[in-house]
């Protein structure tokens, strides 16, 4: 390869700026995976269909085998390492343990990522707007139930979390000076 | 891009448009809507949803919300395929396309642009920039078969506009030829039946027979192959299915709508 078919391009993945020298033609997947060694995503058909390199690509979910990376340049990338902050896993994936909405797992990170996406878009869905949502994804293994399942338990917890915080907190300050107009 | 990933093809360049500002807008202009070609299908339906119901409903059918979410119906015009879900739609709105080079841009209607399975009119320096379609004046319907709900191509669609405005019943055959197909003489039949009773004006039923002769006026106009996806007999019989059906719904939609 010549040297002047690299390109130097910076992805933001997960919050972290990543220069990368790549061939144009690089995949954003085998980018991801390969140069930035974030193997989560995963790589089934590598032809759009299966769904299980699914990533967000500035808060859309986009097939990673589908897209170069300098496609992705400068923009904000978050793959399925992305949602668990340390130990503490993302609502989502809490969902997917206690449901037991995984087998072989092999698809969970496509899933998880277009069920992020769903509930960013929509946080009360139903189950026709789940399995909308998911169509678009392959599992071998679960037969689709359990996956439905924790996506509509982590919106219901998501709601009820909503509802808490929607308590309001008095701030009395706020109020007089919203009464008085200053 | 499948193409690519499998080394079917090896274009010696290939240039990304999705980052070009003036690809991504839509407006309207004499009355029209102007629809820039890099307007995604997610924003198809999120944001024409209202005025393009049956370019709407297409794009729902469009493989997966990651696919639709970086698919484009510039690059469904671009394909040219007979299975485009967006085209039946445009050609029911008699819509048409804009290309653009050096040279300054030019506008082909819909049915024109598309020549045979996966060859346009463009020429090798023009770029489809932006496709031009009347808002819906009625009740539109877009319906299509496959194996199932999603990442499915069609097996055979159909693409249904009622035109109140002007006193007109469009449909449009895909995946069941060539190209699209303008289901013309089912357009007249339709007409005639719906003038002769003057439903246009009581927003009466239609009979249960004009349905049925209407899908069967779309069948003959199919002019379909066998396939992976489907024999040409099934084909045949399945566009009239829809034609009748989709008819059906947008009729009872343009009764209830006064």
């Amino acid at each position: 390869m010549h040297q002047e078919d690299i390109v130097i391009v910076t992805l933001k993945v997960n919050g972290v700026e990543r220069p990368l020298a790549v061939e144009p033609r690089r995949l954003l997947c085998d980018a991801l995976r390969e140069d930035l060694g974030l193997t989560g995503t995963n790589l089934g058909c590598e032809q759009g269909v299966c769904g299980s390199c699914t990533v967000l690509v500035d808060g859309e979910s986009v097939r990673s085998c589908l897209m170069f990376a300098v496609q992705a340049g400068g923009c904000e990338i978050t793959t399925v390492e992305g949602l668990a902050s340390g130990e503490t896993l993302h609502p989502l994936q809490a969902a997917f343990w206690e449901k037991q909405a995984l087998q072989c797992g092999f698809c969970t990170p496509g899933f998880l990522m277009a069920g992020v996406e769903l509930l960013r878009r929509n946080p009360e869905p139903d189950e026709a707007g789940v399995r909308a949502a998911l169509a678009g994804n392959t599992c071998r293994c679960t037969g689709y139930e359990h996956i439905v399942d924790a996506v509509l338990a982590a919106a219901d917890g998501a709601a009820r979390e909503r509802t808490f915080a929607e308590e309001p907190e008095v701030d009395v300050a706020a109020e007089v000076v919203a009464r008085e107009g200053r | 891009m499948v193409e690519l990933n499998f080394a079917r093809v090896r274009p010696e360049a290939v240039m990304d448009l999705t980052r070009v500002p003036e690809l991504r807008e839509w407006g309207t202009e004499n009355g029209r809507l102007r629809v820039g070609a890099g307007i995604t299908y997610t924003r198809v339906i999120r944001e024409l949803g209202d005025r393009l119901p049956g370019l709407a409903m297409a794009s729902r059918t469009v493989g997966s919300p990651q696919i639709r979410n970086r698919g484009t119906v510039g690059g469904n015009l671009g394909t040219a395929s007979p299975a485009g879900d967006a085209l039946p739609p445009l050609y029911v709105s008699d819509a048409e396309v804009e290309l653009a080079s050096v040279e300054g841009t030019r506008r082909v209607p819909v049915a024109e642009f598309v020549k045979a399975p996966k060859r346009t009119a463009t020429n090798p320096e023009e770029l489809i920039s932006a496709f031009l379609v009347p808002e819906a004046g009625g009740p539109q319907q877009y319906a299509k078969i496959g194996p199932r709900n999603a990442m499915v191509i069609a097996v055979c669609s159909l693409g249904l506009a009622v035109h109140p405005e002007r006193k007109e019943v469009c449909a449009c055959i895909g995946s069941a030829g060539p190209t699209p197909i303008r289901a013309c003489e089912a357009e007249d039949f339709i007409r005639g039946v719906i003038e002769e009773e003057g439903l246009w004006e009581s927003r009466g039923e239609l009979a249960e027979a004009a349905l049925g002769r209407f899908g069967e006026l779309v069948s003959e106009a199919a002019r379909p192959i066998s396939d992976v996806r489907g024999t040409a007999a099934y084909r045949t019989h399945a566009v009239g299915v829809l034609a009748r059906r989709t008819l059906g719904w947008a009729w009872n939609e343009y009764r209830g709508g006064i």
